[in-house]
C-alpha cells in the first residue's frame, strides 16, 4: 500500500471517527455512531499494517492483537454496569501506558533523523511531553480505578502543603525536561526522561488521591480528556496527523464533560482538581447542626398508598441506588406505577453518580425507556406539579441549601428543586450528611418524608405492596 | 406494663382511644392492652377485630381500670351512667391516665385527679413545636373537625357547592368564607374547595396566606397593618382599628357569601364575636354558618352551643361541638396515632415501660399532674411552630459582590497571551511542525463543536467510545514493531497488546450499554 494510499485511508478512519462523535448526539443513532468507530479503527489499523513503514514482525501484531482483543472483549461482556466507571478509568490507564510505551521506543530508535537541530529539538519535546501526559494518565487512572472500586478509601488524602508540592513538580518537571533536551545531543538524556517518568506518575497519584468520591465525575472525565491529548503528543512525536486529530478529538471531549460536570457542582475546574472538597469547607458547617426540627419517618404502606394516589410521580436517583443495585426495582416499580396510568418520570442531576451518564446508563440496564429520563434543567420547572419526588440515594443534588445558604460549602450549585411538589420521599440508611459533609434542610422540610432502610430492599418492600 | 382503654361515657361520643391497627404498633413498644368490651362499636371497631388484633377483651369496666397502668381515653373522666361514680374516682394511685383535660377550664378535676397520686397527660396540652405535631392530637382533631363543618354546612344548605351548566339551567357556585386559617380553617378550605365552591379566608397572621393560596381559597387582604401571629402558632388579640376594619370586612362578605365557617380562637380566651346579629341579617335567605368556635362562646352572636338554629331570615346557625365524634372511625384512627407516637417517644427502650422525661419538651408540656403534683402550666415552648419571625434587615448591598463588568483588556488579555505564544511558535519552528499544529488546532475546534451536541445520557458510552477511540495510538506502536533490538520489539508488542484491549474491550461495552438503551 502506498503513502498515498495510506494517507487517504487515515483520512477516511478520522471521518468516521467524527461521525462517531456526532452520532452520540441522540440515542437511535448512537448505535450506529459506534459502528463508525469500529469501521474507522479497522481502517486506520489495516492501513498501517499493509503501508510502508510496518516492514516485518506482522506475526507479533496478529499474536499481540488476538490476545489482547479477547481480554477487551472479555471484560466488555463481564462487567457489571454499575462497575463501568472502575472500567472505564483502568481502561484508560492502557492509553496512557501506551503512549509512555511508544514515547520511550521512539526515543530509544536511533534510526530516525532529523535535517535540522531546531527539528531535533522539538521532536525531543514532543516525547517528553507524551511521556508526561501518558504517564500522569496512567498513574492517575490506576488510582482512581483504586478509588472507583474501594480498593483504596474514598475519602481525599490532605498532604500538607499539597498546593506547593504541585508546584514544585510541575517546576521540577520542566527544568528537567530542558536538561533532556539539553542532554539529548551527547546521548545521556535517558535517565532525565526516566525520573521525570517517575515525578509523573507521583504528580498523577497525589492529583487523584486528593480528590474525594463525589468529585469523581470530574476525574473521570478529565482522565478521559488526559488520554487524548496523550494521543495527540503522540501524534506530534510520530508526526501523524491520524494520532493527532483524534487525540484532540478525545481530549476536548473529556475536557467539554469535565466542564460540564464542574458547572453542574458550580465550582470551577482549578478548584475541583485541586482538590480537598468536603474536608476543610464541610465541617464547619457541619458542625454547628443548629436544631433544624424533626424528620417524618414513612412505614412501607404509607409509600405505597402516596404513590397509588399520586398522578405525577418523579424518581431522582443518585449514588445509593448504584450501590444498593436497586435499578431493577425502580424499573419494577416504575412499570406497574405506569400501568396504573402514573406518570412516573425520572430526574438525574448531572453528576450523580461517579461519572458523568452514570445513571442513565444503570437505568438503561434496568430496561427503564429512556423517553422518561430527563435531565436536570429539562424538568426542574415541573416540581411544582409533582405529586410524590422518591429520591433514591442521592443528598447533596437535592439539597436546598445550595439555593438558600449562601454560606453553604454547596452554594450555587444547580439542585433537583423536589421540595417543591406535594410530597417528597427520601430514601437513605441513617441520617448522616452528604458527600459534601453539609447538613440537607429537605430532610426537616414539611412535605419530606424518610423511609429509612437499605434502598433495594425498602423498595423490593414497595413494589410487593403495590402488586 | 399494661395499657387499659375503656369505653367513653360522654353522651354522643362516638370516638375510642385506640383503634386495632394502632394496638399492634403499641404491642410492638412491649405493652399489653385491654379494651373494654364494646369501646369501639360506635366507631366501627368490633370486639373481635380488636381481639385479632392481640388486644384482650374485658367486659367489666371497673376490672378494666383497677387492672391497667395507663388509661387510654379521650375525653376527660367524668360521672360514669351505668356505674353512678365518677370515673375519676375508678384510678388508683401510681397509674397514668392519657386524654383530653383541658387542665385550664377544669379547675376542680385537676384538683380531684392530683388527690389520687397519679399521673396525667393532657392531649391537649402537648406544646406546638414541629418535635411534637405527630402527636399533636388537636391538630388531628381540628382537621376532622374543619372537614366535617362543610359536610355539616351542604347538609343544611338548599343547593349545589359546585357551579353547572345543566340542561335545566345555570347552577351558580356556593361562596364560602373561612375565617381563621388554622388547621381546622385550611381543612375546611380544602373540603369546600373540591366541592367546587369559591372559597375566601382571612386570618389575622399574615404569614398564613401563602397556605391558604395553596388550598385553593382567595386569601382576603384587610388595608391596615398589624401582625396577628401569638405565641406557639396561635393568634393573638388585635387592636380595636384593626378589629373595626376587620368587622367592615366581614359585613361586606356577609352580604355576598353563602356559607361562612369560623374558627377563630384565642388560646385561652374566649372565642371573638366576629359575625353580630346585624350580619347574620344581611345575609341571604338560606345561607349558612357553621360556628367552629361554639364551645369557647362561639364567633356568632346567634351561636347557640351544640345546637343547629335558624334565625328569622332563614339563615341556619350549626353549633356542634363534636363534629369529630361525628366521624368517629377516622378521628378515633388519628387520635389513636396521636396516642402512639406519644407512647413511643416516653418508651424509647421498647420494653413496655413508660419513662415520664421531664425534660423532654413535648412530654413536659402534656404532663399537668406527676405523682400527685400538678405541673401545669409548664414553662413556655421554646420552640414555635411557625419560626418566631425574624426581622429581616435589609441586605447591605457590597459593591465588591455586583459583578465585575470585565474590562476590554481583561477579556482580550488571553486573546493575546494566546496569539504572542503562537507568533513566537511560528517564528521558530520549523514548517512541518506548524502543518501539525494547524491539524491539532482544527481538530479542537471540530471536537467541541460536535461534542456540545452529545445528549446527557449518553455521556457514559460517549467516555466508553471515546476511550476506544483514543487508542488510535496503536498505529503508534505499529509502526515501532518493524524497529531493530529486541527490546523496542518488546514495547512495541506490550503497546499492541494493551490498547488492543482498550479497542476492543472500549468498543464492545459502548456497544453493550448502547443496546440498552431502549424507549
Amino acid at each position: 500500500m502506498s503513502e498515498g494510499l495510506v494517507t487517504v485511508s487515515y483520512l477516511g478512519a478520522i471521518i468516521l471517527f467524527v461521525l462517531t462523535l456526532g452520532g452520540l448526539s441522540h440515542q437511535e443513532t448512537a448505535r450506529k455512531g459506534n459502528i463508525y468507530g469500529m469501521i474507522g479503527m479497522t481502517i486506520a489499523v489495516l492501513a498501517t499494517v499493509f503501508g510502508p513503514e510496518v516492514t516485518n514482525n506482522i506475526h507479533l501484531i496478529i499474536i499481540a492483537m488476538l490476545i489482547g482483543g479477547s481480554i477487551g472483549i472479555t471484560l466488555a461482556r463481564k462487567v457489571d454496569m454499575t462497575q463501568m466507571p472502575e472500567l472505564v478509568a483502568i481502561l484508560h490507564s492502557l492509553v496512557g501506558l501506551a503512549a509512555v510505551l511508544v514515547g520511550y521506543v521512539n526515543f530509544m530508535d536511533e534510526t530516525i533523523t532529523f535535517p535540522t537541530d531546531i527539528e531535533k529539538a522539538i521532536h525531543q519535546v514532543e516525547i517528553y511531553i507524551g511521556v508526561l501526559i501518558g504517564a500522569v494518565t496512567f498513574s492517575g487512572s490506576v488510582i482512581a480505578f483504586g478509588k472507583l472500586s474501594g480498593l483504596i478509601g474514598g475519602s481525599p488524602l490532605i498532604l500538607p502543603a499539597r498546593h506547593w508540592l504541585n508546584l514544585v513538580l510541575l517546576i521540577l518537571s520542566i527544568w528537567i525536561g530542558y536538561e533532556f533536551v539539553q542532554h539529548a545531543e551527547t546521548g545521556d538524556a535517558m535517565t532525565y526522561l526516566l525520573i521525570m517518568t517517575v515525578i509523573a506518575l507521583l504528580f498523577g497519584i497525589h492529583m487523584v488521591m486528593a480528590i474525594g468520591g463525589a468529585d469523581m465525575p470530574v476525574v473521570v472525565s478529565m482522565l478521559n480528556s488526559y488520554s487524548g491529548w496523550a494521543a495527540s503528543a503522540t501524534g506530534f512525536m510520530l508526526s501523524n496527523d491520524l494520532l493527532i486529530v483524534v487525540g484532540a478529538l478525545v481530549g476536548s471531549s473529556g475536557a467539554i464533560l469535565s466542564y460540564i460536570m464542574c458547572r453542574a457542582m458550580n465550582r470551577n475546574f482549578i478548584s475541583v482538581i485541586a482538590g480537598g472538597f468536603g474536608t476543610d469547607t464541610g465541617t464547619v458547617t457541619a458542625g454547628d447542626a443548629e436544631d433544624q426540627g424533626e424528620v417524618v419517618p414513612i412505614e412501607t404502606d404509607e409509600v405505597t398508598s402516596l404513590l397509588q394516589n399520586a398522578k405525577e410521580v418523579m424518581i431522582i436517583p443518585g449514588y445509593g441506588m448504584a450501590v444498593a443495585q436497586a435499578q431493577h426495582t425502580v424499573n419494577e416499580i416504575t412499570k406497574v406505577l405506569r400501568d396504573k396510568k402514573v406518570n412516573v418520570r425520572f430526574g438525574i442531576h448531572p453528576v450523580a453518580g461517579r461519572m458523568p451518564g452514570h445513571m442513565n446508563v444503570l437505568l438503561a440496564e434496568a430496561k427503564v425507556p429512556y423517553d422518561i429520563v430527563f435531565e436536570m434543567d429539562e424538568i426542574n420547572d415541573d416540581f411544582p406539579s409533582i405529586d410524590v419526588s422518591i429520591i433514591i440515594g442521592a443528598n447533596d443534588i437535592v439539597n436546598p441549601s445550595a439555593q438558600e445558604d449562601p454560606n453553604s460549602p454547596i452554594a450555587g450549585m444547580p439542585v433537583l428543586e423536589c421540595w417543591k411538589g406535594t410530597t417528597t420521599i427520601v430514601l437513605k440508611r441513617s441520617m448522616a450528611t452528604g458527600y459534601a459533609g453539609v447538613q440537607n434542610p429537605l430532610f426537616f422540610k414539611e412535605n419530606t418524608r424518610m423511609y429509612f432502610g437499605d434502598a433495594k430492599e425498602s423498595l423490593d418492600a414497595v413494589l410487593k405492596e403495590l402488586q | 406494663m399494661k395499657i387499659g382503654v375503656p369505653s367513653e361515657v360522654h353522651t354522643g361520643e362516638k370516638r375510642v382511644a385506640t383503634t386495632p391497627e394502632v394496638i399492634k404498633f403499641i404491642q410492638k413498644l412491649g405493652y399489653n392492652v385491654a379494651v373494654e368490651s364494646g369501646a369501639g362499636k360506635k366507631a366501627n371497631f368490633s370486639d373481635k377485630a380488636y381481639q385479632d388484633s392481640g388486644a384482650e377483651i374485658i367486659s367489666d369496666t371497673k376490672a378494666l381500670w383497677n387492672s391497667s397502668d395507663i388509661i387510654l381515653k379521650v375525653r376527660a373522666p367524668e360521672k360514669h351512667p351505668a356505674l353512678n361514680i365518677d370515673e375519676s374516682d375508678l384510678l388508683k394511685p401510681g397509674q397514668t391516665l392519657i386524654s383530653f383535660i383541658w387542665p385550664a377550664q377544669n379547675e376542680s378535676l385537676m384538683k380531684k385527679l392530683a388527690e389520687k397520686n397519679i399521673n396525667v397527660l393532657a392531649m391537649d396540652s402537648i406544646p406546638r413545636i414541629s418535635r411534637a405535631q405527630k402527636m399533636d392530637a388537636l391538630s388531628s382533631m381540628a382537621n376532622i373537625a374543619g372537614y366535617r363543618a362543610i359536610v355539616e354546612a351542604s347538609h343544611h344548605f338548599g343547593r349545589f357547592f359546585t357551579g353547572q351548566i345543566t340542561a335545566a339551567g345555570k347552577v351558580p357556585p356556593a361562596k364560602v368564607l373561612v375565617i381563621g386559617a388554622g388547621v381546622a380553617g385550611l381543612a375546611a378550605i380544602g373540603a369546600a374547595n373540591s366541592l367546587g365552591a369559591i372559597v375566601r379566608s382571612f386570618d389575622t397572621r399574615p404569614e398564613v396566606k401563602e397556605q391558604v393560596e395553596s388550598m385553593g381559597a382567595e386569601f382576603l387582604l384587610l388595608d391596615f397593618e398589624e401582625d396577628g401571629s401569638g405565641e406557639g402558632g396561635y393568634a393573638k388579640t388585635m387592636s380595636d382599628e384593626f378589629i373595626a376594619a376587620e368587622m367592615a370586612l366581614f359585613a361586606d362578605q356577609a352580604k355576598d357569601v353563602d356559607i361562612i365557617v369560623t374558627t377563630a380562637l384565642i388560646p385561652g380566651k374566649p372565642a371573638p364575636k366576629l359575625i353580630t346579629k346585624d350580619m347574620v341579617n344581611s345575609m341571604k335567605d338560606g345561607s349558612v354558618i357553621v360556628d367552629l368556635a361554639s364551645e369557647q362562646g362561639g364567633n356568632c352572636e346567634l351561636t347557640v352551643p351544640h345546637e343547629v338554629n335558624v334565625t328569622d331570615n332563614g339563615v341556619t346557625i350549626i353549633g356542634y361541638s363534636d363534629l369529630p365524634s361525628r366521624l368517629p372511625t377516622q378521628s378515633s384512627q388519628l387520635y389513636g396515632t396521636n396516642l402512639r407516637h406519644l407512647l413511643t417517644d416516653m418508651t424509647p427502650e421498647k420494653d413496655g415501660k413508660m419513662i415520664i422525661d421531664m425534660e423532654d419538651e413535648a412530654v413536659r408540656g402534656a404532663t399537668v399532674i406527676k405523682e400527685g403534683q400538678i405541673t401545669w402550666p409548664p414553662p413556655p415552648p421554646k420552640l414555635s411552630a411557625a419560626p418566631a419571625k425574624k426581622v429581616i434587615e435589609p441586605t447591605p448591598v457590597v459593591a465588591s459582590e455586583e459583578p465585575k463588568r470585565p474590562t476590554l483588556l481583561r477579556q482580550s488579555l488571553p486573546l493575546i497571551i494566546g496569539a504572542l505564544i503562537l507568533y513566537g511558535l511560528g517564528s521558530v519552528a520549523p514548517s512541518s511542525f506548524m502543518t501539525h499544529f494547524t491539524v491539532f488546532v482544527l481538530s479542537c475546534f471540530v471536537g467541541y463543536m460536535v461534542i456540545w451536541n452529545v445528549t446527557a445520557a449518553l455521556h457514559t458510552p460517549l467516555m466508553s467510545v471515546t476511550n476506544a477511540v483514543s487508542s488510535i495510538i496503536i498505529i503508534g506502536a505499529l509502526i515501532q514493531i518493524s524497529s531493530s533490538g529486541t527490546l523496542l520489539v518488546a514495547l512495541a508488542f506490550i503497546g499492541i497488546l494493551i490498547t488492543s484491549i482498550n479497542i476492543s474491550g472500549g468498543f464492545a461495552v459502548t456497544r453493550r450499554m448502547l443496546e440498552m438503551f431502549r424507549k
